[in-house]
């Protein structure tokens, strides 16, 4: 089929796509959700961040909560979630998205919020934000994606890149010895007092992305218990800065990255209210 | 009726918060300025449900500024010149965010840790930017503890119609005196939603976005036009000056903030022996009164300029005058507060002795 026939085709498919006179809506199983915006994701092919993004969207459309969401974007990659996850947002500077979220569930405190970010963004530079916002035990929700990279800024070393792990920056592989280990922070904040429900996750394969989606849809329920942080660490890929294709990143999170960050609940309400 | 009470600049400026009907306040502790915070910890929450939040650091607290003044509501922080300068990342984003708050700083001297002794050196940071990119607070400069209280609600005021962070750059001396000040009676907190606020996505509108990032550099030019306009216009309806016995004068000392006042003495000395000496007092210093000082220049024979640092607002004088008359600067600092006698002594020096 030539070039034109196939724009002809697609635009055809499209058409009656739209005027969904194909697809009744008794027969959809599976569609964009009404709270995903739709766009084409900036993302790389085969990247954690949209399969996340994707998950929080059905979440707070499957709990109806549009109207009472806010979200905060971080600096990496995921610094445009604005443009995808639609709820209203704020871009917070490097590092600082769980003071901005903070700002926000202070004024509106029954509102459910939550921030978004990366290992660079929470565990390096926001490090602080993190601990105390967490020991503050905020009712919000942090949805950390773990990658071990710096990907936004084209693949140095992370706080929580494995060690021996090559990067621009660590480019014969990290060297605990003058780098230091990778900081497990998700295990660090479960020991604070402030945090009520923390876990880790991950979404490389069809199971592990319906648990991850458990996760966040009690990580926002809990929300309603104000009794303290939610905390979730989705261990992921980054197939572009690891230099390997999106099935090759997948097998190396499950063969590399779940052995040092182990999956599953590390810290759980002990009695559900309500 | 207003009730006089004897307190100190920061407890005023507190008060003035509460009654205001401020949300919230983020702030982290520092000499000289602790006092808010300590005054609105006691009195704030029952009073009138004010949130009161101490941050871990500054970095935290203008960030939580940021994420609470995005709601719309009203949001305050306060903090003196080193933890002034740990917030400037926080306070470019809002500046270009376009967020309404209000930042006080009541500063000491510096550079460095520096001193707590009160110093005038945060000029520059305060009115030419202080974080990075181009952009302008609105700036406003207290010489009383009832200015302290007054400039609370006007701060507010100007916030909300520009939708632009304003900073009180006031010092550890007016933080710390207590003078008389009379107060206005309790506003209520109230919800204004104008529709740019992260609230919750209602469905009758698109998703609210907060944000300073614009990659495509032609948006990215739009916004530093659209602020750059906004920014005239603020020159164009705020300025607020105050100009003291200079129909007459041979002679303008000027100053602002508690300098100011040290200024007005001192042109009494000055017109005790003979002199016909002036005082001008910015009030807003961004916008600042240029044309004030352009206007004088016709009648007058010099302007001293005193300042509480190594000379910081002489430059915005000079550039108003234009080269007209002479401009010369007495300044002290590190914490020095200058007196009557030796402004009138650099008057005398400087100003007369050079052009009689």
């Amino acid at each position: 089929m030539n070039e034109k026939a196939l724009i002809e085709e697609d635009h055809y498919e499209n058409t009656i796509l739209r005027d969904n006179t194909v697809i009744q809506d008794e027969n959809i199983v599976y569609q964009i959700p009404k709270t995903l915006k739709n766009v084409d994701f900036h993302y790389c092919p085969g990247c954690a961040h949209s399969v996340v993004h994707r998950l929080i969207a059905e979440v707070i459309e499957e709990m109806d909560i549009q109207s009472e969401t806010i979200g905060v974007a971080p600096v990496g990659c995921a610094v445009f979630a604005y443009n995808y996850i639609d709820v209203d947002m704020t871009q917070a500077a490097h590092g600082r998205a769980s003071a901005v979220a903070t700002g926000i569930k202070r004024v509106l405190p029954d509102k459910y919020v939550f921030s978004y970010q990366g290992d660079g963004d929470l565990a390096a530079i926001g490090t602080g934000e993190t601990i105390h916002t967490c020991n503050r035990g905020e009712n919000i929700l942090f949805i950390f994606i773990n990658n071990g990279i710096y990907g936004m800024t084209g693949g140095q070393m992370a706080p929580t890149t494995l060690p021996g792990m090559k990067s621009t920056t660590s480019p014969f592989g990290r060297d605990v010895e003058t780098m230091g280990n990778p900081l497990k922070i998700t295990e660090l904040v479960a020991a604070l007092p402030g945090t009520y429900y923390v876990t880790r996750q991950a979404v490389y394969k069809p199971g592990l992305v319906r648990r991850t989606k458990k996760a966040i849809r009690k990580g926002f329920e809990l929300q309603k218990d104000k009794k303290g942080t939610c905390f979730i660490e989705v261990v992921a890929n980054c197939p572009s800065n690891w230099k390997m294709t999106p099935v090759e990143s997948n097998h190396f999170v499950e063969e590399n990255m779940v052995p040092f960050y182990p999956l599953g609940d590390i810290k759980v309400p002990e009695r559900r209210v309500k | 009726m207003s009730e006089a009470k004897l307190m100190k600049g920061n407890e005023a400026l507190a008060e003035a918060a509460i009654r205001a009907g401020v949300d919230a306040y983020f702030g982290y502790p520092i000499t000289p300025q602790s006092e808010v915070l300590e005054y609105l910890s006691r009195e704030a929450e029952q009073r009138t449900g004010m949130t009161i939040l101490q941050a871990e650091s500054e970095v935290a607290s203008i960030n939580m500024v940021y994420g609470a003044a995005g709601t719309g509501k009203k949001i305050v922080t306060s903090s003196s010149s080193p933890g002034i300068s740990l917030m400037q990342e926080g306070i470019s984003y809002i500046a270009c965010a376009e967020l309404p708050c209000l930042i006080v700083n009541v500063s000491r001297g510096g550079p460095g840790l520096g001193t707590i002794q009160p110093a005038q050196s945060d000029y520059f940071q305060s009115v030419k930017g202080g974080g990075h990119g181009d952009y302008n607070l609105i700036v406003l400069a207290p010489s009383t503890v009832q200015e302290m209280a007054d400039f609370v609600k006007l701060s507010f005021d100007l916030a909300f119609q520009y939708r632009n962070p304003v900073l009180i750059l006031t010092d550890g001396a007016l933080g710390q005196m207590m003078e008389k000040v009379e107060f206005s009676p309790q506003q209520p907190r109230e919800d204004i939603i104008t529709g740019w606020e992260t609230i919750g996505k209602p469905d009758d509108r698109e998703s609210n976005v907060i944000t300073s990032l614009h990659i495509q550099p032609d948006k990215m030019e739009e916004i530093n036009i659209h602020l750059q306009k906004k920014y005239r216009e603020i020159e164009k309806n705020e300025i607020r000056v105050e100009t003291i016995n200079c129909d007459d004068a041979d002679y303008i000392i000027t100053g602002y903030g508690l300098v100011a006042r040290i200024c007005q003495k001192a042109a009494e000395l000055a017109r005790d022996k003979g002199y016909k000496v002036g005082v001008v007092r910015p009030i807003t210093l961004f916008p600042f009164p240029y044309q004030t000082y352009f206007e004088l220049a016709d009648n007058v024979k010099g302007i001293l300029d005193v300042e509480m640092n190594a000379g910081q607002m002489v430059e915005d004088v000079r550039l108003a005058v234009n080269g007209k008359v002479s401009v010369e600067f007495h300044g002290r600092m590190g914490g020095i507060v200058p007196t009557p006698e030796e402004i009138l002594e650099a008057l005398e020096q400087k100003i007369i002795g050079g052009t009689e």
